[in-house]
């Protein structure tokens, strides 16, 4: 598509060694700052006109009830996929078992980052006064536990059957009613709606953004990581898990996993949609976004546990900050000699 | 774009139709459906759902129920404790002490002292004890445990209704937290279905004698041994009776001593307890045979009295072969062991006993295969219940309090479903490998002690002296029955 070879030609101007990543990645906010300010402003200009073009396709469509709209970053098949096993979401032992033990390692991840930058007030309700996003929030398992811990969490999934799932899950408990909301439509949709709405919402904005075993399902990563950042606040978490492009990954994830032991449901994955955490942070911080760490992920399945483990090369976790705007220019000088030393 | 879920009724009727023209339902289907969601909305204001409500407000219910109230993670999280009784209110502590009694050990005096109710105990009353001697009928071998050189400790003896007082005070200081109703008895429980179905409810309702319905995400049954929540569960009990009543009294004793060792004598027919109140007053269990339970109630006091001293004191049912054998062993062990071994003492006489304190009850074993199930915890006695003989029946439910209120503390922090079955089972495992040794080590001691034959008398004896002489392995014990 033309936008990735648009963002490639960006990256391949100002190319950086990949550091090794193996286990826990700290960087220093700010360090891809310096030239990325010109590319990024280019290239917002040239989404943001495509953009509107999208916009419009999708006011058509909205108006005829289609659900294939915004096709951007969705594949059409996988929606299809998805939506017969959207009644089966809450079933802890069945088919999405895996997922529903993954909270065990995504809510503490996302909780505790977050509390590193948000002091919590409320005892019991440590994300409280937090709005978060859930991108592709399917039947709702992330989203109803960052809900019970205060957030204001609004879920979005393209599938309508997952989203209806979703919320008649949470309105059952009155303590997420008020917590958890849902709607039918992509990242691009809300994106669009918030870049057009700004001035009546400007609380459309989220402390963080949440895509959990996502971006592996996506067509087009840049425009993701292009609407994650006009989304968020600045200084605002983002909070990836997926899975890594390896060999290791293919035989696990997907020979293993999909059709010997069936912890996922055959043809779920592509594997050639997976990313490296190299590559999904080379992504992000030319879109404006600072990866604060990398962290591999193990599944037992004999146990039906996840555990952190010093590997990303299958799973992993992944939280970036978006860059403050002020913090860009103030930290471009030292970057400058760094950059340079480098290049 | 409107995503307010004030308008979740209407979601949810729309909803309803979407999937009613997916699968072609009757119109049958659609009128519940529809009333389903009418009386979604009616609930909604209505009945309010628990996290968590506690069946039974004894001391293992109460500490419980403390316990969650005051964890800093669960704040904000409705609690309810239910207790078919009237409120134990203790403005002033009576005089008399009570038959009643616990032997408190110093995990579960952790616990209460964590969730601020020993300070209200050790103000009331509460007797410290650093010694127990254990010894045999029909030999003389004896075992003693205690701290190293006596400064400690070992455990402490507590009127049962002092126990359930200083939490009541408790709980009354943390209303924010912890609601209470008393006088409420439970007629009925509805469980959930396990997988949630479109059009039912998925917490379980507890339905009280008043009529009045609640809504609950996760039941704890603390209903004693004869749990209701339990029989209603329809969960496998592993039970018997023993042939054995246990007989209690408040004994006077015949001159004030310093009185902190707790004895406890192995008859033929069943252990008797003398454990320490004050310098003048002690607490009497005495287990043994239905007959002679009902004959010792029997007893005018005199007789009573003499009865006690002579289980105690008398050594009629050693015979001169076990005699002869005990000495042996303890000439050989203390061949082994030159400085192990220790001699015996004879506890205080008793003079009298309480007025109107003598009761009788019966006793029986009885543990609950599962402790859990889909949104219910069972806790205390209503999960395990044991012999008298080893002190131990408070401290299991005490520490099931602090395992469950630990893994809920977590649970919570992790914006968990309370009721979810995921952390129950790490209760239900942790705590059955914790209670089944106990429990069977106590089934088994009474079981060996129970007889007067001499095979069996002598491989206890020789036991118990052996056991005598290895501290390690005492400390060991000590430390088992201590958490």
């Amino acid at each position: 598509m033309y936008t990735n070879k648009f963002g490639r030609h960006m990256l391949g101007l100002c190319s950086r060694k990949p550091a090794a990543v193996c286990g826990v990645v700290r960087r220093a906010a700010g360090r891809s700052g310096f030239s990325w300010t010109a590319v990024c402003q280019q290239r917002t200009l040239w989404l943001q006109r495509s953009g509107f073009l999208e916009k419009e396709k999708r006011a058509v469509i909205r108006q005829t009830g289609s659900r294939s709209a915004s096709q951007t970053t969705v594949d059409p098949s996988e929606l299809k996929r998805f939506q017969s096993l959207a009644s089966k979401w809450w079933d802890e032992q069945g088919e999405f078992a895996a997922l529903h033990a993954m909270n065990d390692l995504r809510v503490p991840f996302i909780r505790d980052n977050l509390l590193n930058v948000h002091r919590a007030r409320h005892p019991g309700k440590p994300l409280a006064g937090l709005r978060i996003l859930d991108v592709g929030c399917g039947g709702g398992l992330l989203t109803e536990p960052l809900g019970r811990l205060g957030a204001k969490v609004l879920g979005i999934d393209p599938v309508e059957n997952s989203i209806g799932t979703a919320q008649l899950h949470s309105s059952y408990d009155p303590d997420l009613r008020e917590q958890v909301s849902y709607q039918v439509c992509t990242l691009e949709d809300l994106s669009g709606e918030e870049e057009g709405g700004k001035e009546e919402q400007g609380a459309a904005q989220f402390d963080a953004v949440v895509a959990s075993e996502v971006v592996e399902h996506l067509a087009d990563l840049e425009t993701f990581a292009f609407c994650c950042s006009s989304v968020l606040k600045p200084g605002g978490s983002l909070f990836i898990t997926t899975i890594n492009k390896t060999n290791l990954s293919y035989a696990l994830g997907i020979i293993v996993a999909e059709q010997i032991l069936r912890i996922v449901p055959s043809g779920t994955h592509d594997w050639e949609k997976f990313i490296s955490p190299e590559e999904l942070e080379r992504l992000l911080e030319s879109n404006g976004f600072s990866v604060q760490s990398v962290q591999g992920m193990l599944y037992n399945s004999l146990s039906g546990a996840w555990s952190w483990t010093n590997s990303t090369a299958i799973n992993y976790a992944l939280h970036a900050v978006k860059l403050e705007d002020s913090a860009e220019d103030s930290s471009s000088h030292p970057e400058d000699h760094t950059a340079a030393s480098h290049s | 774009m409107m995503h307010k879920l004030t308008k979740a009724p209407l979601a949810l009727n729309g909803l309803g139709r979407c999937f009613i023209t997916e699968k072609h339902v009757s119109a049958v289907k659609i009128i519940r459906r529809e009333l389903v969601v009418a009386q979604h909305e009616s609930d909604s204001g209505k009945n309010e759902v628990y996290d968590v409500i506690i069946s039974g407000g004894g001391m293992v219910g109460s500490a419980m129920a403390c316990s969650l109230g005051m964890d800093p993670n669960l704040t904000g999280k409705k609690i309810l404790l239910l207790e078919a009784g009237n409120k134990k209110v203790m403005d002033k502590v009576p005089n008399a002490y009570s038959t009643r009694v616990s032997s408190i050990s110093p995990g579960s005096a952790t616990l209460l002292s964590g969730i601020g109710a020993w300070e209200h105990i050790t103000q009331m009353r509460c007797k410290p004890y650093k010694k127990m001697q254990v010894w045999d009928a029909c030999s003389d071998a004896l075992i003693t445990f205690d701290k190293e050189n006596l400064q400690d400790e070992m455990a402490y003896i507590v009127e049962n209704d002092i126990v359930v007082a200083a939490l009541t005070k408790q709980l009354d200081s943390l209303s924010d937290n912890v609601q209470v109703k008393y006088r409420s008895k439970v007629v009925k429980y509805t469980w959930p279905m396990p997988h949630q179905a479109a059009d039912s409810i998925p917490w379980v309702q507890v339905t009280l004698a008043n009529g009045e319905t609640l809504q609950t995400k996760l039941l704890i049954g603390a209903d004693g041994p004869n749990s209701m929540v339990r029989q209603k569960l329809g969960i496998p009990t592993v039970k018997w009776n023993y042939d054995q009543s246990a007989v209690v009294a408040v004994l006077h004793l015949s001159e004030p001593t310093e009185n902190n060792v707790a004895w406890q004598r192995f008859l033929p027919t069943g252990p008797i307890a003398m454990l320490p109140l004050s310098d003048t007053e002690s607490s009497l269990v005495w287990s043994t045979s239905h007959r002679l339970a009902e004959e010792l109630l029997e007893l005018d006091e005199e007789s009573f009295v003499d009865a006690i001293n002579s289980a105690f004191w008398n050594n009629e049912n050693q015979s001169e072969l076990i005699e002869t054998a005990g000495s042996m062993f303890r000439g050989a062990l203390s061949a082994i062991m030159p400085s192990a071994g220790s001699p015996r003492q004879l506890p205080p006489s008793v003079a009298g006993i309480g007025p109107k304190t003598r009761v009788m009850f019966p006793l029986g074993m009885g543990h609950a295969s599962e402790y859990i199930r889909h949104r219910v915890a069972l806790i205390g006695d209503a999960a395990h219940r044991v012999h008298p003989l080893a002190g131990q029946g408070a401290n299991l439910g005490f520490g099931d309090v602090a395992c469950l209120t630990q893994l809920l503390s977590q649970a919570a922090f992790n914006g968990k479903d309370l009721g979810a079955i995921q952390h129950l089972l790490e209760y239900e495992t942790e705590r059955q490998r914790h209670n089944l040794p106990m429990m069977a080590a106590i089934d088994l001691m009474k079981r060996l002690y129970s007889t007067n034959a001499a095979p069996v008398v002598l491989l206890r004896t020789f036991g118990l002296q052996a056991t005598n002489m290895l501290p390690a392995l005492k400390e060991q014990i000590m430390a088992f029955a201590s958490k």
